[in-house]
């Protein structure tokens, strides 16, 4: 067996030193109904190409976004990953080291920590982030509790604009304390009114920018009214490349951002591990979930990095932390540093005006369509169209001409008939003309 | 005329008249080491006996301070959001936490005396 | 503050721009800038780079009119521009001031350090698995979800479970996901219960798992023999008792031997068993938790099936549940329905489940990882890997027992918990000991956890250390645990310990600072 060095022999010496007779010895606590006699019915040990083998045919199975045209969004976003990032993140001393919980041996993770958070900080327009959450919707989740627990209040108010999955896993995982959540139905003329939803009793209203259907919309005044209401506003990003081009929710009065952070480094890996992004201003600190890293010196006065403020956290506060959360998502985090790092300011903005000009153009061409309209004016890099059939009809259809079209309304809002026929398209920097060309044709065609 | 009463928390609390100074003992702040910060409740709250008063925090541990008496906070130690470690240096004057405007006195009767506290630690 | 060569050793204080102008790292007499042979000193990534120069050639942007609702961004980030080599040198540098399994034998207690195969990593990272879109038509990914459902099958075998929840992103997530699926199960009986009955010797997450799904915690002691105290647990039974957590093998490396008793304890009240699965590499292949009456366990694919930490995550926590949850499992999951597979992701199809918790369908990458290394393993292999991992424990237990203190009598499991009292009276401390092994070239053990016994060290060797490996540690943990002895009556060198380490990267760091007055992230220098 490759992975386990012991022989026979030092299994022999180990059991004589021990004392025991045989390994059985060891277990002598399990209770004697519990113990299975032998293997269990699974197949025995392969060789690696065995392994790989088995591997490479599940594989093929599936239709790969990078072979053919590909316009799926929604929550996670297909961009190109600098070979470098992935070099890095597979130098084992980073990807086989733990939490660093012994700051003097694990300065790299630390001081990428802190870079990390600093990046975070800056891209949202916040004072302070954290080391990370497992993603975007979970992270969407804790800053609801966060802001139930800072403003004392038991109401919070999610935007129709927000994409489902972070609606159904903060319903899930705040249902529990005060009110739970409350949530505003898809809002496909864009006539939400959340400022009418305020009142005494609310902790805080939370809002997707660009929203799940990929409008922009100022939110200062939204903020005034919140703060003026004495809530928090929480804004969700979902594609972090999108703040290479808008102004950050920092600008426009956001209380907490979470974003999720695959778009940058992150392959897509059918949905996760994602990295959740989660930044806040200073004075609600005390009230953030997940770890955080901070700058100090050692004994000899040079600077170094730590684990800070960990009293708000499980392993000390137990039954009172702001949140149970204890392994995040530090290697995903690490290539969206690094990728970021890359890219720099120059390149990040970049990045976002390719995206956002090549999502201009085809939506200006998919929007010429007899029968098909845009459902949005403003957006980044994703839109919504509006489709004279069935959208999930003509994305299994484009499919099987190997055209991957986008993610149709019902995916995300079955229950929803108003959404049966949209249809959310994303055009990121790997979409190219011909991309364009053969999804305006196909969809032509299956909407004739 | 003052006097001063202990908890089995390791809290003390100062009454003159009936407002009073609690604040945890020094042998309380040796134990917990250096505090690094303390999370003081509101003025105006009104406390019973045994509620959660405050929370202080060391880098490794976090722990809460329990209204020794009840009554209602009508002062809160500003001084120690900027200087916790008033706490570690002066745990039974000037790292005081919280004034209390005592509802019961007579739930003073059931705490420690200085003698009695001292005796206590050291049984410990 | 300034050091011996008159340089600021303060940070506050550092010239940031130039090489020969920084003093961050200084503090090390002899050192220019800092460094030491291989050891470089490395500056943060917003004190270099320049305005315009980037790692990544970009085209030109589309010249159009811009769509962005007149919200366009205004002003700069902030992020400093590199080239890629630049890039390159700065997270190698990083990479090289941390310890690493790579690098060698990692006895984090209760965090199962075991060897990541690099044959996973490729797998993760084949087309058609690692780069699927979650929202592409199902029928373009019958792969990647048959795979996630060959996986439940072995899960589902190995614990002899008839459900497993697959979404949970980590073990406090599948806690999370066990004990909402309680709540909804007790909800759906119209008996919404308070109380959720917790060892002392949990993990934190357990408690804090409990309550944020609203429920009061109530302790329950350890033994003298570091096992639930069952006669304290019987009498904190009630109507009201919504479930037990309890972790087995438990947190002082032990077999809970009453385990049978607290299933059947917890059911007789009408309430439900979690079991905290981290400690599951001791037992994989050799017991099934299915036997042992429990109605809820995760498992961290990070720890027993080895998928890598990366420093803190991404982790993964499937939920295994009995035939009385099940129903209750999260959304979504894979359902075979003939030679096809389907995602189910509408809650009309499943009106028991308490709901969605995680974006998506879960950790695909860890479950890729997983996969492959269950099936290098085999059958065969898994159980292989719990005996060895509990005898490498037990062999360090043995091999230390004379001159450091072990907390129990008798054979432990994956871990071998051990206390201060080998420590009293020489000055030296279990942090200080700890820190000591780092000079010896060692990672620490898990250090004053379990909070049951007084200055817990908790070694955790794993299986896959060879046995030429466990002698080393052991001889320095011999001599370490030789030389502290000596110091008892303030004799011997005590400053080995006190003032360790002196040859890592960095000495001890002031946490105390760093609490009171929070830097959390970097700010150009006014």
């Amino acid at each position: 067996m490759r992975y386990l060095p012991l022989t026979a022999d030092d299994r022999a010496a180990m059991l004589g030193v021990i004392g025991a007779a045989s390994v059985d010895d060891l277990f002598a606590d399990v209770p004697v109904p519990a113990r299975l006699p032998g293997p269990l019915d699974l197949p025995a040990h392969q060789g690696e190409w065995e392994v790989e083998k088995a591997f490479r045919a599940l594989a093929a199975k599936s239709l790969s976004p990078g072979e053919v045209p590909s316009f799926l969004g929604a929550g996670a976003y297909r961009h190109h990953i600098p070979a470098s990032v992935d070099h890095l993140i597979q130098r084992s001393e980073f990807l086989t080291s733990y939490t660093p919980y012994q700051p003097e041996i694990a300065q790299g993770t630390l001081q990428h920590l802190f870079e990390f958070q600093t990046q975070v900080a800056m891209l949202t327009g916040m004072e302070v982030a954290n080391a990370s959450m497992y993603d975007g919707a979970t992270a969407c989740a804790e800053a609801v509790l966060m802001a139930k627990r800072q403003t004392r209040r038991p109401r919070a108010i999610l935007s129709g604009g927000l994409h489902p999955h972070y609606r159904d896993c903060t319903r899930t995982m705040a249902g529990f304390v005060d009110h739970g959540v409350e949530t505003l139905p898809l809002d496909l003329d864009g006539t939400e009114d959340l400022v009418a939803q305020l009142g005494k009793d609310v902790a805080c209203v939370v809002v997707q920018y660009p929203d799940v259907l990929g409008r922009v919309r100022d939110l200062t005044a939204l903020a005034e009214a919140v703060h003026a209401a004495g809530a928090l506003l929480i804004v969700a990003v979902t594609e972090i490349v999108s703040l290479g081009a808008l102004q950050p929710p920092g600008a426009m009065g956001a209380d907490i951002v979470v974003a999720e952070g695959q778009s940058l480094g992150v392959p897509l890996s059918f949905g996760g591990p994602y990295v959740g992004l989660f930044a806040t201003r200073e004075k609600f600190l005390r009230q953030m979930p997940g770890r955080l890293c901070g700058e100090t010196v050692d004994a000899d006065g040079r600077r170094g990095y730590v684990l800070t403020l960990s009293a708000r956290e499980q392993h000390i506060r137990r039954e009172k932390a702001t949140s149970n959360i204890c392994t995040n998502a530090g290697l995903c985090a690490l290539a969206f540093s690094i990728h970021l790092s890359l890219l720099g300011e120059a390149g990040y903005v970049r990045l976002a005006q390719i995206n956002h000009g090549k999502a201009v153009q085809a939506a200006d061409r998919l929007a010429a369509i007899p029968g098909v309209s845009l459902v949005n004016q403003g957006f980044f890099n994703e839109f919504t169209l509006k489709l004279p059939k069935d959208a999930t009809l003509v994305v299994e259809a484009l499919a099987k001409k190997r055209i991957l079209a986008g993610v149709p309304g019902a995916r995300l809002w079955p229950e929803d008939p108003q959404a049966a026929n949209l249809l959310l398209v994303a055009v990121t920097e790997l979409n190219d003309d011909g991309d364009v060309d053969a999804l305006v044709a196909a969809l032509a065609a299956e909407v004739k | 005329m003052s006097r001063i009463a202990f908890t089995k928390d390791h809290e003390w609390i100062s009454v003159e008249g009936d407002v009073g100074t609690v604040g945890i003992t020094d042998y309380a702040q040796s134990q917990l080491g250096d505090i690094v910060f303390v999370d003081l409740p509101e003025v105006g709250k009104t406390l019973a006996l045994g509620d959660e008063a405050a929370v202080v925090e060391s880098v490794k541990a976090a722990s809460e301070i329990y209204a020794p008496v009840s009554g209602e906070v009508i002062e809160v130690n500003g001084e120690l959001s900027g200087s916790p470690a008033l706490v570690n240096e002066k745990a039974e004057s000037d790292g005081w936490f919280v004034k209390l405007r005592l509802s019961d006195p007579a739930e003073l009767d059931s705490l420690m005396d200085e003698a009695a506290y001292k005796a206590f630690v050291e049984g410990l | 503050m300034l050091n011996r060569q008159g340089r600021a050793t303060q940070p506050a204080a550092v010239p940031v721009t130039g090489p020969g102008a920084d003093a961050t790292f200084a503090g090390d007499a002899g050192s220019i800038l800092g460094h030491r042979g291989l050891d470089h000193e490395e500056r943060l990534i917003f004190e270099m780079g320049e305005e315009g120069r980037s790692g990544v050639d970009l085209p030109e942007p589309p010249k159009v009119e811009s769509r962005l609702g007149g919200l366009a961004r205004q002003g700069r980030i902030g992020l400093p521009g590199l080239a890629e080599p630049q890039v390159v040198r700065h997270f190698v540098r990083l990479s090289r001031r941390n310890y690493a399994i790579d690098l060698g034998l990692y006895p984090l207690g209760s965090c199962t350090m075991k060897h990541n195969p690099r044959l996973n990593e490729k797998m993760a990272r084949l087309p058609g698995l690692g780069d699927v879109h979650p929202l592409q038509p199902q029928s373009t990914v019958q792969g990647a979800l048959e795979l996630i459902e060959r996986l439940a099958g072995w899960i589902m075998t190995l614990t002899g479970m008839p459900a497993v929840a697959m979404s949970p992103a980590a073990g406090a997530h599948g806690e999370l996901c066990g004990l909402m699926a309680i709540h909804a199960a007790h909800v759906a009986k119209g008996d919404a219960r308070k109380r959720v009955l917790v060892p002392e010797s949990a993990h934190g997450t357990n408690p804090a798992t409990a309550a944020l799904c609203g429920y009061t915690v109530d302790p329950i002691p350890a033994t003298a023999d570091g096992r639930i105290d069952l006669e304290a647990f019987r009498a904190k039974l009630g109507p009201d008792v919504a479930a037990v957590m309890l972790t087995n093998p438990n947190t002082c490396g032990l077999f809970e031997r009453d385990v049978i008793a607290v299933a059947e304890g917890i059911h007789s009240v009408g309430g439900y068993f979690y079991c905290d699965g981290a400690n599951f590499n001791a037992i994989v292949g050799r017991v099934r938790p299915g036997d042992l009456g429990i109605d809820a366990m995760h498992l961290n694919l990070h720890k027993t099936f080895s998928t890598p930490h990366g420093g803190g995550g991404p982790g993964s926590g499937p939920v295994v549940f009995s035939d009385a949850l099940k129903d209750f499992a999260p959304l979504p999951f894979v359902r075979r329905e003939g030679d096809a597979f389907r995602l189910v992701e509408d809650p009309r199809e499943a009106p028991k489940s308490f709901g969605r918790m995680k974006g998506f369908h879960g950790q695909m990458g860890m479950f890729i990882r997983a996969l492959a290394y269950m099936m290098s393993h085999g059958g065969d292999g898994l159980r292989q890997v719990a005996e060895d991992a509990v005898l490498a424990a037990n062999y360090v237990m043995a091999s230390l027992k004379d001159v450091m203190t072990p907390s129990f009598d008798g054979p432990c499991m994956h871990e071998a918990l051990f206390d201060d009292r080998f420590l009293k009276d020489t000055g030296v401390t279990t942090l200080d000991f700890a820190k000591a092994m780092i000079d010896q070239g060692f990672h620490p053990m898990t250090m004053y956890f379990p909070l049951v016994v007084h200055g817990a060290l908790l070694i955790e060797p794993t299986e896959t250390e060879s046995k030429d490996s466990i002698d080393g540690f052991v001889a320095v943990l011999r001599g370490l645990a030789e030389q502290a002895i000596a110091c008892r009556g303030g004799q011997g060198d005590p400053a080995a310990f006190t003032e360790a380490p002196r040859l890592a990267p960095r000495r001890r760091l002031d946490e105390t600072r760093a609490a009171r007055t929070p830097v959390l992230r970097w700010k150009q220098p006014a």
